[in-house]
């Protein structure tokens, strides 16, 4: 999403003051640092108050340790998932015309829009032991909500637009001739796919899968609704995060919120070298267009 | 561009899986998204109309309304301007750590809202770093409206700064070259040329913003100290009726917020579409 344009250098005239700039670029960065950094530093800070081995303790103590476990677990089930399906609906959309299409775009946003805590009251209403199959689902003993699949349904519903909100933009502008030419020249459906598709768009594909894997790693409201908080159970980072910080054991907190801030940052690096993969891709494209112009 | 205007209706296209990748991407939307969001609405309707009003218009249920959309409000306003600031800068100018700046923006989309929650709770509490500063001049923050405003200021920066960004890149500099030649000074120019230029991509952030705002709940809950009629938000009040089993009460209070949802997206459709036809009737 960030612009990685160079402007062309501007003249005065259609510039500000030398004074307006220096004042505006020190708000600016006055906001980021109080607003951005500074809770960065404190989870940082406060997890390594008490030195290094009692943060080492948190990271390692066993119920932190499932917590990651059923973390993994779900964004392991998750993140295949709605890509796949993510790549799906990309394809509907962007490779063809049909009525609607811009409702359905619309409609994927919905669990963007959607409060996490209706995300998980909805499936309460649809699991849960007053819910549309709770009797079913009582009588058949399959547990739901309270349970590990209740957060996989949960966070399967949050991460829906992730993945196909990266590549529909990214598709649209590739537009269909090369799939058009591949199948012209006798290409099957998975192999257009595979040859031609996805090398196009394998970078945005990739950041899609980061960000979407985060989300479901960082997912909090929604996974509360549906947990019910059973420690060393169905716990995740997040809510191990919770208990401790409403156990007064804030060190601890702080040391496994860590790990969850180090995961944020992992993403917004693979975002830096996606973009600057995609730049490449973009110049080497229009150098080719170029040549072949020139020929 | 133009290929895709000129190409016919979806059927006489020579790519193939239209019908399997629409069917399966409804099938797989409806069972996921869809069906379960319209339960919301059918348990509701279980509701007699008097019962949803009660629940609805209760003054705790009311206040917590208030709370959360003024919050979400003032949030949004305050992103609004920093936002644009901060998008001015990273496109305009170049300063050292500029590159760095514009990473960070991003860092409130993928951290965990719990973590942020925590995080601001320990900087604006009494013995913060600057809730210690903050306090002894009679400014409290934590468990008092003003947190939950600072966590969706948090929440809700990246949401403006993204959208006006790529506005202010593709800003044509020879309109700003022609208000000068006019006799515009620069303020003159920045406000009656940039600003309306901006307006759509502005607004279209603050809607954004302020409807992530009236739904989010993590990294709200830790630093509003969640007092009933002061810093309770709907979606936590939606929680607490849950966790007493009152399944009518939650729902009727979530319909609401729901409703206000839609509309905000339909609204955030509407503008990113009218600024898309703006877009490519320049061009």
């Amino acid at each position: 999403m960030a612009g990685g344009k160079e402007q062309k250098a501007r003249g005065r005239h259609i510039s500000e003051s030398k004074l307006t700039k220096v004042i505006l670029i020190l708000i600016a960065i006055f906001f980021v640092v109080v607003m951005i950094v500074l809770p960065l530093l404190t989870v940082l800070f406060e997890g390594l108050e008490k030195g290094l081995d009692v943060y080492l303790k948190a990271l390692t103590e066993k119920d932190a340790f499932s917590a990651l476990k059923l973390t993994l677990i779900t964004a392991l089930i998750v993140v295949p998932i709605n890509t796949i399906f993510g790549v799906l609906i990309a394809w509907a959309i962007t490779k063809f015309k049909f009525r609607g299409k811009q409702l359905l775009i619309t409609l994927i946003d919905l669990p963007f829009a959607v409060s996490p805590v209706i995300a998980g009251l909805v499936f309460i209403l649809m699991f849960g032991a007053s819910g549309f199959f709770g009797e079913f689902l009582f009588q058949n003993d399959i547990k739901i909500i309270f349970a590990v699949p209740g957060i996989v349904i949960a966070t399967l519903f949050i991460t829906v637009p992730f993945v196909a909100r990266e590549l529909i933009p990214l598709m649209q502008q590739q537009g269909i001739q090369e799939e058009e030419a591949a199948i012209s020249l006798g290409a099957k459906g998975f192999q257009v796919f595979f040859k031609v598709t996805l090398p196009n768009i394998k970078w945005g594909l990739l950041y899609g899968v980061i960000l979407c894997n985060a989300r479901v790693m960082g997912e909090f409201g929604a996974v509360s609704v549906v947990s019910g908080h059973i420690r060393g159970m169905t716990n995740t980072l997040p809510l191990h995060v919770e208990i401790l910080y409403n156990e007064y054991q804030f060190t601890a907190a702080f040391a496994v919120a860590s790990l969850l801030m180090v995961l944020a940052i992992f993403t917004l690096v693979i975002k830096g070298i996606v973009e600057w993969k995609e730049r490449l891709q973009a110049k080497r494209e229009a150098e080719y267009l170029y040549l072949e112009s020139g020929a | 561009m133009m290929a895709l205007g000129k190409l016919k209706k979806g059927k006489q296209t020579i790519i193939p899986g239209f019908k399997l990748t629409l069917g399966v991407s409804l099938a797989y939307l409806s069972l996921l998204v869809f069906i379960p969001l319209a339960l919301v609405f059918v348990k509701s309707a279980e509701l007699t109309f008097a019962e949803f009003w009660d629940i609805t218009t209760n003054p705790r249920v009311l206040q917590a309304y208030k709370i959360t959309f003024l919050t979400s409000l003032v949030a949004a306003i305050i992103n609004c301007i920093f936002g644009l600031i901060i998008a001015w800068v990273l496109v305009r100018y170049s300063f050292p750590g500029k590159k760095i700046i514009d990473a960070l923006i991003d860092i409130p989309f993928a951290l965990p809202t719990a973590v942020a929650g925590i995080a601001l709770t320990a900087i604006y509490a009494k013995n913060g770093w600057l809730g210690s500063i903050l306090e002894p001049l009679g400014i409290k923050i934590a468990y008092y409206p003003p947190g939950i405003v600072i966590a969706l200021i948090f929440i809700g920066i990246p949401f403006v700064v993204r959208t006006v960004q790529p506005v202010i890149e593709d800003l044509d500099q020879e309109i700003e070259e022609a208000a000068v030649m006019l006799g515009a000074y620069r303020l003159k120019t920045f406000v009656k040329v940039v600003l309306p230029a901006l307006f759509p991509a502005l607004l279209t952030g603050f809607t954004l913003a302020f409807a992530r705002g009236i739904g989010e709940y993590g990294s709200v809950v830790f630093i509003s100290g969640n007092k009933p009629m002061v810093t309770e938000i709907a979606p936590l009040l939606i929680m607490t009726r849950l966790e007493q089993y009152d399944y009518a009460g939650a729902t009727a209070i979530a319909a609401v917020l729901l409703v206000a949802s839609f509309i905000l997206l339909l609204l955030i459709n509407l503008l990113q579409w009218r600024m898309n036809r703006k877009i490519s009737a320049q061009v």
